[in-house]
């Protein structure tokens, strides 16, 4: 069949599906939310479908773009050469992560009483947020060695000054009457720390945690730009880029944005499940 | 003014503080270097005050001391000429090409976007989420084979980079822009329809100078990340050099000094880059009536 046709009937049939979708569910007022979920799905899969016929129709070379069904199926043939690199990336990212973030929550309480650090380093993080961190990688490779310590040291350095930020502008976010609440309930304190501004500041901190799953990601992949050992996400997208190997370029990158999806929808969760009282979340019900 | 006035003090005194730790650590650092240096030498009978003016001026330290990185700075910035290779200057302007055709392309087709997914509820219901998921991936992985695929069409030099650039600068646009355009509330959206207004005239008077502040907070973020999109392009396409290409280079040859002025010269491109968009953000805010 003609490609160009081809490809017009399977944007035309996604069409046509999203507008009608929209249109019934519209008219009966309910079910919004399937049609939430099906209408980007069916836009996914069209488009998918698009860049599948546009491929074999136009005999475009592997080399430039390969069709989803032969990354789909270099994914499948190289799962443990994906699950290794998979691995050697989330060791550096995970303890990069933890340890970022724990240092900026932790800097975060410690200077929360002297409003002076305060003033000092806040403006200071705010300012680091729009420094391309990334830079440091090779530094981190010449201090730390080639294999995961490096990406998790720039991990560390990419997610601990949102988090400090973050974590700062929460502990100021409890309200002045619940203050006096707690004041005269003669509470000391640790204990307003504690039982109140800790709990309030939970929506900043897991705002910044959110943030960092992205920042993480990207700081883990780029750092071994700058040398690994032979294993690992970004490593294994320049050496094949390098090798013309684009349809495993595209796999890695599709378990990375999954990896990301994943990470981000966990924390996500994590966060429904912890601040459920949040105006954010009471609304929907 | 007041509020300025009583940041600088606790400024200055955490950066002071922090050169004093940059310092002892350059020691602590470099102190085996040192030691194996001099005993290489033959030289046995070093003092302490030996070994310290050792460790802060070696030629491959493994953590430069701050003045030794401002000795870089002001020989590769003043000394040579701003066309050199050996300028950072030139390395600077690079980088900046690729870091502004990027950010407008990518600034622009974002507003673009924005403005269609607004006006077409189709669009707002299949695209809207991929874009906001999107932001969740690691879009920079895709930098190296952008560059191999623009390659297979002939297309090299400013443009690849300003590709990356302008695909990172890009959602951040999207995103703001759909929150800015909507952010007129029910009762003003109701005004403008019993003035009668039309859809693009509720547009233009209405949504758009609403969108502004929106605008200008995601066009902050978007000018850093179309910074991080030039420089990493660079790592994977070395040869037009660029802060990017200077930080490679001087990981492969160990010229830690080196990398650090290519630090610092991209911190303080992105520091200008982002005071500069805060100074449009000023004026404009300032035109259109708000009192900032």
């Amino acid at each position: 069949m003609n490609p160009v046709l081809t490809t017009l009937m399977i944007w035309a049939i996604g069409w046509t599906s999203v507008i009608t979708l929209m249109k019934v569910t519209e008219a009966q007022g309910r079910s919004k939310h399937v049609s939430d979920l099906v209408v980007p799905i069916i836009f996914g899969a069209t488009l998918l479908g698009i860049w599948e016929s546009v491929i074999w129709g136009f005999h475009v070379p592997q080399i430039i773009l390969p069709a989803p069904s032969s990354i789909l199926h270099k994914l499948f043939t190289s799962l443990p050469t994906l699950g290794a690199d998979f691995v050697q990336t989330m060791k550096g990212l995970l303890a990069g992560y933890i340890l970022g973030c724990s240092l900026g929550f932790l800097v975060a309480v410690l200077i929360d009483r002297s409003s002076f650090l305060q003033r000092g380093l806040l403006p200071l993080g705010n300012f680091v947020s729009a420094l391309p961190i990334v830079g440091v990688a090779p530094i981190m490779v010449m201090w730390f060695g080639f294999d995961w310590q490096s990406k998790a040291a720039v991990v560390v350095i990419m997610t601990f000054f949102p988090m400090l930020v973050n974590a700062n502008a929460g502990l100021a976010a409890s309200g002045d009457m619940e203050l006096d609440l707690m004041k005269t309930y003669g509470a000391s304190p640790l204990q307003t720390l504690l039982k109140l501004r800790l709990p309030a500041a939970l929506p900043f901190i897991f705002n910044a945690l959110k943030i960092n799953a992205t920042l993480a990601l990207i700081g883990a992949i780029v750092a071994e730009f700058f040398g690994t050992p032979i294993v690992g996400m970004g490593f294994r997208i320049n050496t094949e880029v390098g090798r013309m190997n684009i349809d495993m370029v595209w796999a890695t990158i599709v378990v990375a944005a999954l990896t990301g999806s994943a990470f981000y929808g966990i924390i996500a969760l994590i966060e429904r499940r912890v601040t459920f009282w949040h105006a954010s979340y009471r609304q929907k019900h | 003014m007041i509020s300025s006035r009583g940041r600088l003090v606790p400024i200055v005194t955490v950066l002071a503080s922090l050169i004093v730790v940059w310092y002892f650590s350059a020691v602590g650092m470099n102190w085996d270097l040192q030691r194996n240096a001099f005993e290489n030498a033959n030289n046995a009978n070093f003092t302490v005050s030996d070994m310290i003016t050792g460790t802060l001026n070696q030629e491959r330290p493994r953590l430069p001391a701050p003045h030794q990185i401002v000795a870089e700075l002001n020989k590769s910035v003043l000394q040579v000429a701003p066309d050199s290779k050996r300028s950072l200057v030139y390395h600077s302007i690079v980088t900046l090409e690729a870091t502004l055709l990027g950010f407008a392309i990518g600034s622009l087709s974002g507003i673009v976007l924005a403005m269609l997914i607004v006006h077409l509820r189709s669009l707002d219901k299949s695209l809207m989420p991929w874009i906001v998921a999107s932001q969740t991936i690691p879009i920079i992985a895709l930098a190296p084979m952008i560059v191999v695929i623009l390659n297979q069409f002939d297309i090299t030099g400013v443009v690849p980079k300003a590709v990356i650039a302008a695909y990172l600068s890009f959602f951040p646009v999207t995103v703001g822009m759909v929150k800015g355009l909507r952010s007129p509330d029910l009762l003003q959206m109701d005004l403008m329809r019993t003035y009668h207004a039309s859809r693009s005239q509720a547009f233009f008077k209405l949504r758009l100078p609403s969108s502004v502040p929106f605008l200008f907070a995601s066009l902050k973020v978007a000018v850093a990340a179309s910074l991080v999109g030039a420089v990493v392009a660079e790592i994977t396409k070395s040869e037009d050099g660029g802060l990017g290409a200077r930080l490679l280079a001087g990981s492969y040859y160990g010229q830690t000094i080196q990398i650090w002025a290519a630090l610092l010269a991209a911190a303080s491109v992105a520091a200008g880059l982002v005071i500069l968009v805060g100074g449009a953000e000023r004026v404009t805010l300032k035109a259109m009536g708000a009192r900032v």
